[in-house]
């Protein structure tokens, strides 16, 4: 696999200092799920308003998040992340509309498979208040037991599944 | 100093700078190949372990900066924002996502950034992802008890674990350094292109030392908190330094003239303090000085802050230890709650006594200057008629005080975080 990467640790000490970074600065970490949580608020507050005034779960989050869910910090970060990974594309000259997954996958399948992995991760990044960004990375830089634990529920549970799931990558 | 939410910088300036770190942030992940399901898929398979590298060495990065930074008292870590701990939902959710990671071959931040760079299973996954929070609300009812229970509070591994953080960031690093090492080993025997082999062998050894020497100093360095508490916990600490002190008779005197530069302290415990305490008190115990919530009435430099408690070693040791966290104009009350209780609201003690303090007589030894050494006929009638009215009033500002409803402090408001 040849790549033209960024060395691992050196991209990884990179992160480390941003996260570092944003925690100096904001008092809180880095996430991402919890931008799609504003999405989704937002969307079902302005296509159905009585639906979502009658949710609990909508109407607790339109509370606390704003009066303007999307005009949150983490929608804006993860507005940050788009435009940063466009622009690491254009420099890197990665850019181009394709589908990737195993050797052995229809790309059919793939998209199927990717629409069921993300709604596992939408809805387990609920439970978990936050995804890998949000409760493992920026859990873990504050040493919170939340984001030990829950970094070790999603990697355990990575590794006890995948064997079972070989086929969709090697 | 740190961190400058939301003391420092706007609600909206905030925002502008969540862009810009979103974008140093989708940047870097982009770089580390994170837009790649099947790079990130590898680390299940052993074929590829960047996301070991990228994840763990960014893990310990910013842990090893927020230690550090946090020991030189630059970042006040009671402020940032701590993921609050709901044991069953965290070990439930994180499974799901597990087997999301294999299944969709993303996690949020890298579908985010892999879709910007075009690909199409990733746009995907962030739709799945959509719909998997739709879901979840839909559902919500069904397991909002179990969603809301199991929470143990906003705590650090390190306590659970029963260790010091710097022992735990030792062992983290270890941990990761190790795993670095070996799945490199399972990376080459797997995958004969992987890019474990490209490694400059010699650069990475150092920096692996390096880290995990990082990791044997940050055992033997303590929190700021736990750094100012051991040094003003030395024997000898609270006997050679000085604080001001405030006699009963004068704190009385400042009570009653309603001296608006006045604030009293007390430390005792919350019974105590809710049985009876002095008019304007307000309740502070000793850890809770460091409590950045407790800054905007410790950190009014203009008002004299005067310690009361049980004895005078206690009310030294919090002026002194606010003293080292940065607050100014600390007194302590001499000899503590009970000789104000005697000298002025029982009237048990005779105004003739000359009033040293009883920690000076303790401790100074011969240097003690008693502030009255022959109190002379006058001072005596006129402290027994000062005290005769103080005690009255004073009795009564404290039952009036116990009638009107408690004083809210206002909590300074701690950063808001999370997903």
């Amino acid at each position: 696999m040849k790549t033209n990467y960024m060395n691992p640790y050196l991209a990884g000490f990179f992160l480390g200092l941003v996260l570092l970074a944003t925690i100096v600065i904001t008092g809180r970490g880095l996430g991402a799920s919890g931008a799609l949580k504003s999405t989704v608020v937002a969307a079902v507050t302005s296509v159905a308003p009585h639906h979502a005034e009658s949710s609990s779960f909508f109407s607790e989050n339109l509370k606390s998040l704003h009066e303007n869910p999307l005009k949150t910090w983490l929608v804006f970060e993860v507005i940050g992340v788009i435009i940063g990974g466009f622009l690491s594309g254009v420099v890197s000259d990665r850019l181009s509309l394709k589908i990737e997954g195993g050797p052995k996958v229809k790309n059919s399948f793939r998209l199927l498979f990717a629409l069921i992995g993300g709604a596992l991760f939408g809805i387990g990044a609920q439970f978990g208040r936050g995804c890998t960004s949000g409760a493992a990375l920026s859990g873990m830089a504050v040493l919170s037991t939340d984001g030990i634990i829950t970094m070790m529920a999603i990697f355990g549970m990575g590794y006890a599944v995948a064997y079972f799931l070989r086929k969709l990558w090697i | 100093m740190f961190p400058l939410v939301p003391d420092l910088i706007s609600e909206e300036l905030n925002l502008i700078v969540a862009l810009l770190l979103g974008i140093a942030f989708g940047f870097i992940l982009e770089q580390a190949g994170f837009s790649s399901s099947r790079r990130l898929a590898g680390l299940f398979y052993g074929y590829d372990f960047t996301v070991l590298r990228v994840f763990f060495t960014a893990g310990v990065t910013a842990m090893c900066g927020v230690l550090l930074l946090d020991f030189f008292g630059i970042l006040d870590t009671n402020f940032i924002y701590i993921n609050p701990t709901y044991l069953y939902p965290a070990i439930l959710g994180g499974a799901i996502m597990g087997l999301g990671f294999v299944i969709g071959g993303y996690c949020p931040g890298t579908s985010v950034c892999a879709a910007a760079i075009g690909k199409i299973d990733a746009m995907v996954f962030v739709a799945g992802g959509l719909l998997g929070v739709y879901l979840f609300g839909e559902g919500y009812p069904l397991y909002h008890d179990f969603y809301t229970g199991s929470f143990l509070g906003n705590i650090r591994i390190f306590d659970s674990l029963g260790m010091s953080q710097g022992m735990f960031a030792l062992l983290l690093i270890a941990m990761a350094v190790g795993a670095f090492y070996f799945t490199s080993k399972i990376e080459q025997k797997v995958n004969a292109e992987a890019e474990s082999f490209t490694f400059n062998k010699k650069h990475h050894a150092i920096a692996g030392g390096s880290v995990l020497a990082l990791g044997v100093a940050l055992v033997f360095m303590p929190n700021h908190k736990e750094r100012i508490l051991s040094e003003v916990m030395k024997s000898d600490y609270i006997k050679n330094h000085p604080v001001k002190e405030m006699t009963s008779d004068e704190l009385a005197f400042r009570i009653l003239d309603k001296d608006p530069r006045l604030q009293i302290i007390d430390l005792r415990d919350t019974s105590e303090f809710n049985r009876m305490t002095l008019p304007g008190a307000v309740n502070i115990q000793r850890d809770q000085l460091f409590q950045k919530e407790f800054s905007n009435i410790l950190g009014q430099s203009h008002k004299k802050k005067v310690f009361i408690a049980n004895s005078e070693v206690d009310e030294r040791e919090a002026a002194l230890l606010s003293n080292e966290i940065g607050y100014e104009n600390l007194y302590v009350l001499c000899d503590g709650v009970h000789d104000f209780v005697s000298a002025i609201l029982t009237l048990q003690q005779p105004a003739s006594k000359p009033k040293v303090c009883e920690f000076q007589v303790l401790f100074a030894g011969t240097n003690s200057k008693p502030m009255e050494q022959h109190p002379d006929a006058r001072y005596i009638a006129d402290t027994e008629r000062f005290r005769a009215k103080a005690s009255g009033e004073i009795l009564t500002m404290i039952k009036e005080a116990k009638e009107k409803p408690v004083k809210k402090i206002t909590l300074v408001k701690k950063v808001a975080g999370g997903c």
